[in-house]
């Protein structure tokens, strides 16, 4: 068991390592300079006041530095849990920003893919081999699959936002109200986070239900299933078995879209002009200001490593076969 | 498990459902309690009356970022104009300053200048505002890093001679670019500001800002700013003014579609985005206005133009940059881009506002306009031919003329524009292609001088026609060109002129005239830069709550509504002064 998940902490740590240095080398082999465009938006007319901000800001943000010693340096601040200041939100600190925007992407994040998840396989398992339903459900949960989070955003903004005014199609909450403690504030911010929750919700539960509808069939067909009704076993028991072992592939499932679901999310919450961290990284990108990239995919790759080894321990928890497997390995 | 599944989905309908349910069912509640709040004298500031906010967008993209009036690029919305406030507003339909915090202000004599201050103006604290905090605002600018920094090179020294009375003696006196000065720099604070440093001055948050304007922050979040009306403020009395919102909220919209779905559900009041096609929107009944209600719908505020680089050939010659300029047909841009949007530019680039400095006689001599003939006649003449036949002319040397075009990926009506000059360029023989790199690296290669040609422009409408002569003119050309004479034109005769225009009394329009009249003439037979179009001052408002936008028509406001940065001074603020409930 130690050695099973020391290895997998090493592997996690491996990971950790590369995708934080490949993500502080992006920005800065992408062409443009911040510190330019920095200056250039304080429209300062005046030379010398040029060279001077130039000289200051790079100083400050570390940029007159060879880029060893940046990355170096980069790796110590992040050692002491500092971010850095945002180049596009100056002067305030990363963390701050991302503090600000975090409990939005999570509240899309964890209960659409959670509840898409659990929803879709109960429902996949449900609809299979029960002809009327797994012909309805099939074909919507292709449909569902298929589309890009972006379009089915855009038109449920179009439909349920625009036309029929039933949603908003802007913010986290009303723009008319402050942040308190109240049931008309809670209603609204459940009011807002409506649409972008189901918009992430209804593209993955189309895979879900299509993935577990799948392997109920494949389990109803293999031996212990039909050796199970020979002995003149319930279907329902027999379901309920197929049901435990089809449901192990799709936990892998759930650890390998992580990083697509939370990339729909990001996109998502721009359609909305939800205030999450996914208009923060495109706006990141376009102003060029690395610490905010770094401080914001810093973050999105600590949630997907922790999540996913959550769902690494949640599989040896759900099948006693890994556990059997551990024991023999360390006998 | 099929009977836990037969609760759970249930359960997870209902749940949606009700998710669902409250949406829908909430949707009216806010115009229900509009009228319990807003009849009691306290209104609960965690619920805003709909019918006494302002919700505007358009000029803040992101989080606000800080409260810094030094920072007049990227302070929050409001920051200038509404919590802080300038000596002067200017007027732009009057083309003349119109005194705020200062009562008066006189040039004593050529170099001296002296401002009186309005007496019984308070700092939102509490405190007095007098003399000193002006002299003190404007000493801040000895620190370097001060955007205003290189007034101090013709400023001598700014002396409070009493509580009322500030003497700014100068070393040159630069009249235009003081007037704009005089409305353009915030007055901040001396009991607070005192002793902060260099950097806190420039990159401060200033959290809490005290300012002597007409609003208050109320709160921000991560998509906004609320500001609360000061009913204390000096200017209900003084001035007669109120500002007619209670609270304004400043929306960050990521995109132009969200500000234009917004505006569509009433949830906007002002959209100073651009938004195509809102010509349908204001000509259907969609309650929507703009300032006028035909071409070109708005207000100018800027010019666009073409950049040649003219270190580079064939851009270095002037004959050349003349075909260019003929060759361009802005007319299919400013309809066929645009939808009408926007309006053709003058020879000379001098926004319409700006009208009286243009001189005619010059420009019907020496002015260009689109003629595909006449390009080709000036290429012919100036020695460009097409020797190898692809249709193309080649430098006179022979060698391949391909220019590239740059403007901003993702600007989609710059790009447009971009492939219609590349299409129009085609006909008389200049090959030009479109290239659409990421802003910042834009921004990079058009500081380095790395490019052929680009659109630009960062000039908006100023007191004096000066500011955009400085543009084209400035000199001496630096390594980094960052917000001037990006096409690196030298003519010594003409950055001479343009510092005489500075020295020119603003209130000689004769003598400025003189000047410019041989500015344009220069402009005009060496085209170091070319005007294509002016850019509006987007204002898109919503009639369903505020009413008495500005308009061309009969007795309305003749301001322009907008709260983009720097604007709030041009006319943005008498505006909100205007404005009138939509339900009275």
């Amino acid at each position: 068991m130690r050695r099973y998940f020391g290895r997998k902490l090493l592997i996690y740590g491996l990971t950790f390592f590369v995708a934080v240095t490949v993500n502080w080398m992006i920005p800065r082999f992408m062409p443009g300079d911040p510190i330019a465009s920095m200056v250039a938006r304080a429209n300062v007319t005046n030379a010398q006041a040029v060279e001077a901000m130039r000289a200051y800001y790079s100083n400050l943000f570390g940029l007159d530095q060879p880029l060893w010693q940046q990355y170096v340096n980069f790796w110590g601040a992040l050692a002491h849990g500092d971010f850095g200041i945002s180049i596009w939100l100056f002067p305030t600190p990363v963390t701050d920003v991302i503090t600000q925007a975090v409990p939005y992407t999570l509240a899309l994040i964890i209960p659409s893919v959670l509840l898409s998840w659990v929803v879709g396989n109960r429902f996949g398992a449900y609809a299979a081999r029960r002809k009327l339903l797994d012909n309805t459900v099939l074909p919507v949960g292709y449909v569902l699959t298929a589309m890009p989070y972006m379009w089915l955003a855009v038109l449920l903004a179009w439909g349920f936002g625009v036309l029929l005014g039933w949603f908003p199609v802007a913010g986290g909450y009303s723009f008319s109200m402050r942040p308190n403690w109240s049931w008309t504030f809670v209603l609204d911010l459940l009011h807002h986070w409506a649409l972008p929750f189901l918009s992430l919700f209804l593209v993955a539960l189309g895979g879900w239900a299509i993935g577990m509808r799948n392997m109920i069939i494949y389990e109803l067909e293999s031996d212990y299933s039909s050796y199970l009704s020979a002995l003149g076993a319930p279907s329902r028991l027999i379901r309920r078995y197929a049901f435990r072992n089809a449901v192990l592939p799709q936990i892998t499932g759930l650890a390998l879209q992580l990083g697509v679901l939370v990339a729909g999310a990001l996109v998502t919450e721009i359609v909305f002009a939800y205030p999450g961290l996914g208009s923060l990284i495109l706006k990141a990108i376009q102003n060029k200001d690395f610490f905010l990239l770094q401080g914001t995919f810093l973050f999105i790759v600590l949630g997907v490593l922790i999540a996913n080894f959550i769902i690494d321990i949640v599989y040896v928890v759900v099948d006693p076969r890994t556990r059997a497997g551990m024991a023999g390995a360390q006998a | 498990m099929r009977n836990r599944a037969r609760i759970l989905i249930p359960l997870v309908a209902a749940g949606l459902l009700a998710a669902g349910c409250t949406g829908g069912g909430s949707t009216p509640t806010p115009p229900a309690s509009q009228p319990q709040s807003s009849q009691g004298a306290v209104t609960n500031p965690d619920q805003l009356p709909r019918n006494e906010t302002l919700y505007t967008t358009g000029t803040q993209w992101g989080p606000p970022p800080n409260f810094n009036p030094i920072r007049e690029w990227d302070s929050a919305v409001g920051t200038k104009g509404l919590v802080y406030e300038t000596l002067f507003h200017y007027d732009t339909t009057a083309a003349k300053l119109s005194p705020w915090l200062a009562a008066s202000g006189a040039w004593t004599d050529d170099t001296t200048y002296e401002v009186k201050l309005r007496p019984g103006i308070k700092w939102s604290d509490g405190q007095p505002f007098t003399a000193k905090d002006v002299a003190f605002s404007f000493e801040l600018g000895k620190m370097e890093t001060i955007p205003y920094h290189h007034l101090w090179n013709w400023l001598k020294s700014v002396e409070a001679t009493d509580d009322q009375t500030v003497k700014f003696t100068f070393s040159t006196a630069n009249y235009q670019q003081w007037d704009f000065m005089l409305y353009s720099r915030s007055i901040v604070p001396e009991h607070i500001w005192k002793g902060r440093s260099e950097k806190e001055v420039l990159d401060g948050t200033n959290e809490n800002p005290v300012g002597t304007g007409s609003y208050k922050f109320l709160s921000k979040d991560q998509d906004r700013v609320v500001l609360q009306r000061r009913d204390d403020w000096w200017g209900k009395t003084t001035l007669g003014m109120e500002p007619k919102p209670r609270y304004i909220v400043d929306i960050a919209t990521p995109s132009n579609e969200v500000a234009m779905g917004m505006l569509l559900q009433k949830g906007l009041d002002l959209s100073n985005n651009f938004l195509p096609g809102v010509a349908n929107l204001v000509q259907g009944n969609f309650g929507l206005t703009t300032y006028y209600n035909e071409p070109p719908y708005m207000l100018s505020a800027n010019t666009a133009w073409l950049v040649p680089n003219t270190t580079k050939k064939p851009m270095d010659d002037p004959a050349f940059r003349k075909a260019l300029a003929a060759s361009v047909d802005v007319k299919k841009i400013v309809e066929g881009v645009y939808g009408n949007l926007v309006k053709a530019a003058s020879p000379t680039g001098l926004l319409p506002q700006w009208d009286k400095y243009v001189d005619q006689s010059v420009v019907s001599s020496s002015g260009f306009t689109f003629d595909a003939a006449k390009a080709k006649k000036l290429l012919a003449e100036a020695g460009y031919k097409d020797g190898d036949g692809d249709g193309y002319v080649e430098n006179k040397d022979g060698s391949k003329i391909s220019l590239s075009l740059i403007v901003p990926s993702g600007w989609t009506d710059w790009m447009e524009s971009a492939r219609s000059i590349s299409a129009s360029a085609k006909t008389v023989g200049i090959q030009i292609t479109p290239d659409f790199p990421d802003f910042n690296a834009l921004v990079e290669r058009r500081a380095k001088g790395d490019f052929d040609l680009l659109i630009n422009n960062e000039r908006q409408l100023s007191n004096s026609p000066y500011t955009y002569y400085e543009y084209m003119f400035q000199l001496p050309i630096q390594k980094q060109q960052n917000t001037v004479n990006f096409a690196r034109y030298e003519n010594k005769k003409a950055w001479d002129l343009v510092e005489q225009l500075d020295q020119v009394k603003t209130d000689d329009t004769a003598g400025m005239q003189k000047i410019i009249s041989e500015l344009q003439q220069i402009h005009l037979d060496d085209m170091p830069i070319i005007p294509l179009w002016y850019n509006g001052l987007w204002a898109q408002s919503s009639t369903s709550v505020w009413k008495n936008w500005p308009s061309a028509e009969g007795g309305a406001p003749k301001t322009g509504a907008v709260m983009w940065r720097n604007w709030l001074e041009l006319g943005g603020f008498e505006t909100l002064t205007q404005l009138q409930p939509s339900g009275s």
